[in-house]
Order: C-alpha cells, then sequence, then structure tokens
C-alpha cells in the first residue's frame, strides 16, 4: 500500500509541479507552455499559487503534502489510511469549488457571465486522478471492498459516469422544474408530467391516437421482442446447425448495425411507400390499393426490426455458444429428447442473454431518432418529440426535460423488470472442470422454426440493401435508373496530378469519423468491461444504483445528451466543446452500456472458481482479469468493440449539435445530403461507409479470434452416426 | 494495470486540454442553406479574403439550440442562412449583434428585416410559398390541379395533400401566417380545417411535403416554392402552382452572433455575402431563391417575386413570439383535431 500511495502521490506531485494547471489556449501540445515555463495562466499550480497568489490553487498541494507526511509519520497501518482518506478527499472536493469558483452553480446551471479563469488543464488533471487513487487504496486498505485495483476501478468508473453522465444530463433535467418565468419550481412539474398529452391512451379505445408515451412504449415491447426471437434464431442456427452459408448470414446479421441511419428508412419507402417498387408491383398484379401504411408503427416498427436484429444477435451468440454441453448431455443421458433438452436446459439457462437482449432493443427502440423521423407519418414517439421541444418553431427546453424524463422512468421500468425476471439463479456453464462434451443439435421442430423465421428476414434484409446498392449507381433513384458512378466520383474523388489531393466533398469528413470512432472504440470496450467485471464479481455497497448509472446514457435519447454536453462542457471547469475530444467522450458514455450488457451477460457465465483459483494461487484481481477472465471474454470484447466503432460512425442525434465546423462526422454530413434531397450521394457515402466498417469487423475478428472454451467442432453430426469414442480430455485442450 | 489505466487517463486529460491552434485570421461559420451553396460561398469568401473559413451546415432549429446552449461563450461567429424567424428569434434574446452591413443596395423587405431587428440581422434571400403537384399522380387519379388556396378543401383531394407541421417548421408557420393575413383569422382556421380533412399528414420538415409530392409518396404538397423549382429541375414530374389569392414568402438572414471572437472576419462576411457579386451565383448550384441585392442577377428559373401575388407580410406581428404562441395554440386546438 506504502508503494502504490507513493506512486500516485509522486504522479500527482509532477501534475502540480511542473504541468500546466489550466487549460492552455493554444493547446497542451503547442508546448508554448514550455517555451512560457512557470508564468503567466500556462504555469503549474505551484508557481500560480505562489508567485501569483491564487490562494485557491493552495488546497491540492495541501493535500498532496499532508498525504505524503501522513504517509511517513503513521505507522499504524487502519490509522493511516484513515487519515490518507480524510486529506485526498477534502483535497479532491476542494479542487472541485475551485473549479467552479468563477461561476457560481447556479450559474453554472443559466450561465451569464464569460468566466475569467480558464478550464481545467492537464495539471489539474492528472492530480485528481492521483489523489482519487490515493483515496482508493488507502479505503481498500482498511479491507472494505477488495483490493486496491477493484476500489481504484470502482473509484474511477464513478468518477467517469458522474462527471460525464450525471453532470451533463442534470444541467437538462433541471429544466424540467423551470417554470416560464425563468425561476424553477416543484408545482407545475407534475401537473406537466401526468398530462394527457404525454400518456394518452386514447388508440386503444379507438378515440384518437395515443400520446407519445404509450406509442414509444408500444413500438419498444413490440420491437425487443421481436429482435429477441430473431437474433435467437439467427443465433441458434450458428451455433447448432449446419447451416451453409453461415458466412453470408453472418454478413447479413451485421450489415443493418453499420446502416447510417436514415438509410434503411429511405429504402423502405422507395420499396414500400406508395409510389415504391414492391406497392407498383402488388398494385398491378393484384389490383390492391397503394396506401401510404409504412408511414406510421408498422413503417417505423420494420425498421427497428431491420436495424436493432444484430444487436440482439451479437448479445445472444457469446450466451447460446456458452452454455455448457455437459449440461446438456447430462439432459440427454437422462433419457430427455432434443426438444425437452432444448426447452428444460438450454433455454432457461439463456434466460441473462435473452433478458439483456430484450433491454437492448426496447432500449434502442425508445431512443431511435432516425427511423421514427423518416417514417414516423402522424405516429409519434418520445425521441422525436424530445428532438422537435429542442429545435422546432417553439424552442421549449422544459417540455424536453420532462419528455426526457417520462422516457428515462420507461428505461428504469424496464430494467427493473429484467431483474426481477433474471432472478438470483446461477447461470454459470463455463467451469473449469472437464467439459468436454457436444452440444446437442436442435429438434427438427425448432430447426425449422428457426429456418423458417430467420431466412425470410436474411432474405428481406438482402433485398433492401441491394435496394440500397442499387441506389448509389443510378442517377435519381426511383426515377432516372441509368447506370452512373457520378455520385462516387463526387464524394471520393482524388487528384493525383499535383501529388495526391483528396477533392472529393466527403473526405474530411470521413477521415474525421474514422480517426474519432478508432480512438473511441476501444476506450469503450475497456470502461464497458471494466464495469461488468465489478458487477458480476464483486460485492459493494450501491452496486444497483451504480449499475442503473452505467445505463442511464443509454436510455437517453442522444438529441438531448447532445444538448447536455453543450450545456455542460461549453464553459470551464470543462470546456469541451468544438473539439475532437467531447465527440470521443459522447461516445465512450452513450456505447459503454453495450460493453456492459454483453460482459455482464458473458462473465455471468463464467465460474467464479477461476478466480478464486488464480486467486489462491497468489495472483492479485488484476492479473487475475488479466490472465484469466479476459482471455475468456474474446466474445464480449469482440461485440463491445465492434458495436463502439460502429456506433461512433453511425450515430447521429447526440453528434448533430457537437460537431464543429473543424471535426464534423460522416453522420451529420449525409443528413445535411438526405434533407437537401441527394439520396444518391448519401447513398454512395453510406455504402463506402459499410464497407469501411465492414472490413475494420472483419479484421478485428481476426485479431481477436475465437474464444476457444472446449474443443472445437462440438456439434453432435447426427444422431445415426458412428458411436465415437469419447477419450477423456484435459479441460481446455483442444482438438 | 493501475498505472498503465492512469497513464491512459493521463493521455485522455493531456488530450483534453489540446486544442488546435488558433491562427490569425480565422471565421467560425454555421450555414444553414443547402450544402452546395455554403461550400461555394466559403470557397469564394475564402478566396477573396484569405481568411480561412471553418464552417459546418446545421438547420435552422439546430443552430438557435446550439447557439443558445453556447451564449456565455459562443463557438460560432457568423449563423448564415435559413429562415428568418429563428434569426429575428435570435436577435429579440440578444443572442446576436448588429452587423453594421451597408443596406443601401438591398431591396425593401431585406432592410426591412434589418429595421425590424435592429440591425442584428439583414436578410439575405426570399422565397415565396405556393402549391405543387406530381403531375403523373394526378392525372392517374384523375384530379384536377389546384389553383388556389381555397381550392386544397376541395373533398376530392382527401388524404393527398402534405404540408409540415407549424409547431416544428418555420415554412409551415409561414403559411399559417399567410392564411391569417390573407383571410382574416377566423376564416384562416375555418378554411385551414378544412383542408386538414385533405391532409395525410403533418411532416416535422418544411421541405418533406415537396420531396414525398416529387417521388409520388403524396400528390399535392405546399412549400416554399424555390424547393420545388429545384425538384423539378432534377427531373421529378413536379408542377409549381402560385395561388391566386397571392402569397406569403419568408426572408432568409445572415446574423452575427454576440460575443463572437472573430468580429471583423464575421463583418467581412457579412458585407460578402449581401453582395451582388456573392449572390449573382446561388444558380451554379441549384439555389433559386431570390437574392436580396438589387444588383444581383436573378436565375431565369428562380420564381419571379413580380410576377407572383405577394402579400405585404408583416414579419414583425407575426414574428413576435406571443402572435406566434396564440396562433400555435388555436391551430392545435381547431386544426390538428380535423386531420384524419
Amino acid at each position: 500500500m506504502v508503494r502504490t500511495t507513493s506512486l500516485w502521490l509522486l504522479v500527482g506531485l509532477f501534475g502540480y509541479c511542473l504541468l500546466p494547471w489550466f487549460m492552455v489556449e493554444d493547446g497542451f501540445w503547442s508546448f508554448s507552455w514550455i517555451q512560457n515555463f512557470g508564468t503567466g495562466e500556462t504555469a503549474p499550480a505551484l508557481f500560480q499559487a505562489l508567485f501569483q497568489r491564487r490562494i485557491s490553487l493552495t488546497p491540492a498541494g495541501i493535500a498532496l503534502a499532508a498525504s505524503a507526511i501522513s504517509l511517513m509519520l503513521f505507522s499504524m497501518p487502519a490509522v493511516r489510511a484513515r487519515a490518507l482518506i480524510t486529506i485526498s478527499g477534502i483535497g479532491l472536493l476542494l479542487m472541485v469549488f475551485q473549479g467552479f469558483a468563477p461561476t457560481s452553480f447556479g450559474a453554472v446551471l443559466q450561465p451569464a457571465v464569460v468566466p475569467a479563469q480558464a478550464g481545467f488543464g492537464v495539471g489539474s488533471a492528472v492530480t485528481m486522478i492521483a489523489l482519487l487513487f490515493v483515496l482508493t487504496t488507502a479505503v481498500s486498505s482498511l479491507g472494505k471492498g477488495g483490493d486496491a485495483f477493484v476500489v481504484g476501478l470502482i473509484g474511477l468508473i464513478i468518477a467517469l459516469v458522474g462527471i460525464f453522465v450525471f453532470f451533463p444530463v442534470g444541467h437538462i433535467l433541471i429544466r424540467a422544474f423551470e417554470l416560464p418565468d425563468g425561476s424553477y419550481a416543484l408545482s407545475g412539474f407534475f401537473a406537466r408530467f401526468f398530462s394527457s398529452d404525454i400518456w394518452s391512451l386514447k388508440c386503444v379505445i379507438g378515440a384518437g391516437s395515443c400520446g407519445p408515451a404509450v406509442n414509444s412504449v408500444l413500438l419498444a415491447v413490440m420491437t425487443g421482442a421481436g429482435t429477441t426471437l430473431l437474433g435467437l434464431a439467427f443465433a441458434l442456427i450458428f451455433t447448432r446447425t449446419e447451416f451453409r452459408a453461415k458466412r453470408l448470414l453472418r454478413v447479413l446479421t451485421v450489415i443493418p448495425i453499420i446502416t447510417p441511419p436514415f438509410v434503411i428508412g429511405l429504402a423502405l419507402i422507395l420499396m414500400f411507400g406508395r409510389a415504391g417498387a414492391v406497392t407498383e408491383i402488388f398494385a398491378d398484379l393484384l389490383g390492391m390499393e397503394k396506401t401510404r401504411w409504412i408511414y406510421g408503427f408498422w413503417g417505423i416498427y420494420l425498421a427497428q426490426m431491420l436495424s436493432f436484429t444484430p444487436i440482439a444477435f451479437l448479445v445472444l451468440i457469446g450466451v447460446v455458444e456458452g452454455i455448457s454441453p455437459s449440461m446438456e448431455e447430462a439432459s440427454q443421458t437422462l433419457h430427455a429428447d432434443r426438444w425437452q433438452t432444448f426447452r428444460r436446459v438450454s433455454l432457461p439457462l439463456m434466460r441473462p442473454g435473452l433478458a439483456n437482449a430484450f433491454l437492448l432493443g426496447f432500449i434502442e427502440s425508445l431512443a431511435d431518432f432516425g427511423n421514427p423521423l423518416v417514417l414516423g407519418g402522424n405516429f409519434n414517439v418520445l425521441s422525436t418529440e424530445i428532438y422537435f421541444a429542442i429545435v422546432g418553431a417553439v424552442a421549449d427546453p422544459a417540455k424536453a426535460a420532462i419528455l426526457a424524463m417520462a422516457l428515462l422512468c420507461l428505461t428504469l421500468c424496464a430494467f427493473v423488470i429484467q431483474r426481477r425476471w433474471i432472478g438470483k439463479r446461477s447461470y454459470t456453464t463455463v467451469t473449469g472442470k472437464a467439459d468436454s462434451g457436444q452440444h446437442s443439435a436442435l429438434s427438427p421442430a425448432v430447426r425449422t422454426a428457426c429456418y423458417a423465421t430467420a431466412l425470410p428476414w436474411a432474405a428481406f434484409t438482402a433485398i433492401v440493401y441491394g435496394m440500397i446498392l442499387f441506389g448509389s449507381f443510378v442517377k435519381l433513384w426511383g426515377y432516372d435508373n441509368s447506370f452512373t458512378l457520378d455520385h462516387y466520383l463526387r464524394a471520393f474523388s482524388i487528384d493525383l496530378s499535383n501529388g495526391i489531393r483528396w477533392t472529393g466533398v466527403a473526405w474530411d469528413s470521413y477521415f474525421t469519423t474514422l480517426t474519432i470512432s478508432t480512438i473511441a472504440a476501444p476506450l469503450t470496450a475497456l470502461v464497458g468491461l471494466a464495469t461488468a467485471y465489478l458487477l458480476v464479481r464483486q460485492n459493494f455497497a450501491g452496486k444497483n444504483a451504480f449499475e442503473f448509472g452505467t445505463m442511464l446514457s443509454f436510455a437517453i435519447p442522444g438529441t438531448v445528451i447532445g444538448v447536455s454536453y453543450i450545456m455542460a462542457f461549453n464553459v470551464p471547469p470543462i470546456e469541451l466543446t468544438g473539439t475532437s475530444i467531447i465527440l470521443i467522450i459522447v461516445f465512450v458514455f452513450r456505447n459503454m452500456p453495450v460493453g456492459v450488457r454483453g460482459g455482464i451477460a458473458a462473465m455471468s457465465q463464467l465460474d467464479k472458481s477461476f478466480d478464486e483459483a488464480s486467486i489462491t494461487l497468489g495472483a492479485n484481481s488484476f492479473t487475475t482479469v488479466r490472465r484469466v477472465i479476459a482471455p475468456l471474454l474474446g466474445p464480449a470484447m469482440l461485440a463491445a468493440l465492434t458495436y463502439s466503432f460502429v456506433r461512433a460512425i453511425t450515430s447521429v442525434s447526440a453528434v448533430i449539435f457537437l460537431v464543429s465546423a473543424k471535426h464534423n462526422m460522416a453522420t451529420s454530413f449525409i443528413v445535411g445530403r438526405v434533407e437537401n434531397g441527394e439520396f444518391g450521394l448519401a447513398i454512395a457515402y453510406s455504402t463506402v461507409l459499410i464497407i469501411t466498417m465492414l472490413s475494420a469487423i472483419l479484421l478485428l475478428q481476426l485479431l481477436i479470434g475465437q474464444r476457444r472454451l472446449r474443443r472445437q467442432n462440438r456439434l453432435q453430426k447426427s444422431v445415426s452416426s458412428k458411436p465415437r469414442i469419447l477419450t477423456l480430455q484435459p479441460a481446455g485442450r483442444n482438438k | 494495470m493501475k498505472i498503465k489505466l492512469g497513464v491512459s487517463l493521463a493521455i485522455l486529460g493531456l488530450a483534453i486540454t489540446s486544442q488546435q491552434a488558433l491562427s490569425a485570421e480565422q471565421l467560425n461559420v454555421v450555414c444553414s442553406n443547402e450544402q452546395d451553396w455554403c461550400d461555394l460561398m466559403a470557397n469564394a469568401f475564402e478566396g477573396e479574403t484569405g481568411i480561412d473559413v471553418a464552417m459546418v451546415r446545421k438547420s435552422t432549429g439546430e443552430t438557435l439550440a446550439q447557439v443558445r446552449a453556447e451564449a456565455s461563450n459562443p463557438k460560432i461567429d457568423v449563423w448564415w442562412g435559413g429562415t428568418g424567424d429563428p434569426h429575428l428569434i435570435a436577435a429579440a434574446e440578444d443572442l446576436t449583434q448588429p452587423s453594421g452591413a451597408d443596406t443601401s443596395q438591398l431591396l425593401g423587405w431585406s432592410v426591412n428585416m434589418s429595421e425590424i431587428s435592429g440591425g442584428k440581422t439583414v436578410g439575405i434571400h426570399a422565397g415565396a410559398l405556393g402549391i405543387a403537384y406530381n403531375a403523373d399522380v394526378l392525372s392517374e387519379k384523375g384530379l384536377a390541379p389546384p389553383v388556389c388556396w381555397k381550392d386544397l378543401a376541395d373533398p376530392s383531394y382527401k388524404g393527398e395533400i402534405q404540408v409540415a407541421n407549424p409547431n416544428s417548421s418555420g415554412t409551415a408557420y409561414t403559411e399559417l401566417a399567410t392564411f391569417v393575413q390573407l383571410f382574416g383569422e377566423d376564416e384562416a382556421f375555418r378554411l385551414l380545417a378544412e383542408i386538414g380533412k385533405n391532409i395525410n399528414q403533418y411532416t416535422k420538415s418544411g421541405s418533406a411535403p415537396s420531396k414525398a409530392a416529387a417521388r409520388g409518396e403524396t400528390t399535392i404538397s405546399i412549400g416554399f416554392m424555390h424547393d420545388m423549382v429545384k425538384l423539378a429541375k432534377a427531373g421529378f414530374p413536379l408542377k409549381i402552382v402560385s395561388p391566386c389569392e397571392g402569397t406569403g414568402y419568408e426572408v432568409g438572414g445572415v446574423s452575427i452572433i454576440k460575443g463572437a471572437k472573430n468580429i471583423d472576419a464575421a463583418k467581412r462576411w457579412v458585407d460578402f455575402v449581401l453582395s451582388a457579386d456573392a449572390q449573382s451565383r446561388g444558380p451554379e448550384v441549384g439555389t433559386y431563391n431570390v437574392p436580396s441585392n438589387s444588383r444581383a442577377t436573378v436565375a431565369p428559373e428562380s420564381p419571379d417575386l413580380a410576377s407572383i401575388k405577394l402579400i405585404d407580410y408583416d414579419f414583425a406581428t407575426y414574428g413576435a413570439s406571443d402572435t406566434r404562441e396564440r396562433l400555435l395554440a388555436r391551430w392545435d386546438k381547431e386544426v390538428k383535431p380535423a386531420s384524419n
């Protein structure tokens, strides 16, 4: 403990004495602060406190010094730890106050003055992190909540989620209590929150349209259930059948997830709209009337099913794969047939996976913005209502905040129900014990059902994407179907006559998008899986609240996140707007829940005896995570990486407020083109993005590879195959 | 791991504070016009002045939301384009500042906008409201083309008309205000409710109905004529009608954000986009609204404001937020429920 603490104290001192405390105007990497070292605003805190009489900067230094002294002074571990906790805790608190000092808390919520003090810089960030770890190390040495690594991780994630989720979201939610005259009160809130404008049930009794909240729930339940079923069918086909075209199927199940928003909606309109291709065919052949059914519930539902089934699939395939064959073999030894085995053993073991898949589908549907925008018709949902409450002709942030709260409540309910349903049973199936059995094949009925649902859907997806590809090569989609490469040339032309010049209109945003998502993806996976590890493997006070906190950012629609980030991070102490950092951070904390859910699902299958064995052999938590848990989490890691990379490229509602002239993102560019009616260019760009992401995913898969739990080729060939001689194998040996 | 984690965090921390170096002459523009028009003007301005333009395209609603959120520490210097109402709102909320631009060459409606806002926003272009119909679908259905606003209430158009929702779209609010000014308030709402029975969808975006009409997703749309001209030029069977009773119009604006960091460059930008040379270039990229500089050349395809019966649109009254809220509340009560 003494060694770790001293190390962190050194880091803190380095930050306090040598790095610029405040944000450097022309950037840290310009190193202008080294040329003018120790002077002006760019000086380290020590210099500012000593020579510029900035008394507000002294507490951090005093905290560091006092920690060092108490480290040397007290020899009793418990006393030392308590002293360190007190000192570093107070130090951190004072630092936060110092950051907010130029603005009072009220003024931060409603910024009115241009503050004189710059935002936190490198020095303060390093010092804060150091103090945080001094605090957590001391807490862990008191024997509460695990070893230094675990407590440090908990502290770090709480700090990060607090700063980048709760702080900005609080900014906007407080608006829900705002009265028209700008003051705040509870009085009007409940009336507005429970108003029938939001919760009306008129459509149930057939007397008009329902409120957006009811519409959203209806849609989300349908989408959650539908995507989970389809995802399960795909996952079963993948792991339990000998379907020949698995690779093709894999591509089809992944493509929707990597499709930029609006594109699926556009394709559906061009197929099923009143003037769509399919509608025309039906009208000609069957004399059916051309209607506008696609604009409304069914259109959004169809688009969401296309978009979100892959998410359910990604969650479920890891779970279905992870179910131990020995359970199924035991069942069959006891003379259960394949259907009974599936129904009574495999399916119940998939519960966490099914629940997680449903929860993700449900929340995705609630927060979905692009599809309702294009296909909504007169069917209003919360996410679009929130967007138009902020950007509409009559901007009403209070209404947006109230709608956002309704959305949050719905998510909270789903979350609670999901936890009830999983219950406290054990779903552990991957143990360290010898486990060399074979997965039972599906019973014919289940197999047929899987094929019957998944394959037509796959074919439908293929047709939709065929339409999209087609659309990028024709002059005017739907009207002038003559072949052209113009759209691609306009977007991605390169002039080689005089060195390489990227003359296409799309290059700027393309490069920015790739850079930002490449940085964001590993960070997201790291934060997500670390959180999952804490949730599954560690017990600490407030775990449920902690879990919900990490899910929060996912439940809030992107529009709200986008606006709240502007409000929170446009002024000191944390000044980020207009940079690429804010885009990276928004992606990390928005997509981290997927890493968390995937990690939880995968990790609850890993027996705790792995950890115990590792700890017994003298490893600490960190080594256990690195050498034992992480290698078994291949698919979850892959899912988290893939998903966050892809989401960073395809998300639109959150970034639309955060992109700046210097850092424009592909989606915001594409939305602009769609608004402008340039479908060809938008779709050509989307196609290039899809291909880019597809290659990135294949590369990731190649790099991370498959988790090898048992010997390969585990599927029973068929019942009538020659009797096999089972040989006893040490666990983990692969064929 | 902790060290690694710390290092990665420290790197993140470093990255947080690193911003790109700012060169001396720079300008941050948010453009609410069409992308190609934005790009063309940015390049032309850079070529003429040597000032580095960083431009992003955002809709007026998004821009206004951002300008409000950034009020204490604006990152934008100039907001150029889009319908005038949000510009007027920004001016009324004191989010923008007078540009001091020379308005002597500008047309009356542009100067008018500058006067209403105390010089904080200046009109750059105008566009008239109109009706468009898809000629193919109309003849397939055997319907007569509409000529006047009142024709739209004809029951034979049931389920064939699309228009935006004035609560979310400035275009549709212009239509609502135009009706009120043309027919008087009570008669206007009666007529709108009547037309409402024929509406198949109130879209969120103002330009969506005409795009839907172009593709045959709806038969008739209400919107701005310059959007329709562009779609017709692209090859869609869209016919444009200038209503017989007369019609209202919008004026697009340019505003300098209050607290702009590059104020001199911002003023040069305003002067530039008001100049006759710059405004004459719209048709190069398919922008067909009417320029505000009297000496700018107008494309032959542009809706000729002189031949359209324009009402004397009262921007001061109908741009004010109390009028707006009253009309919208009435629309929600009387017109919205009439739709099917």
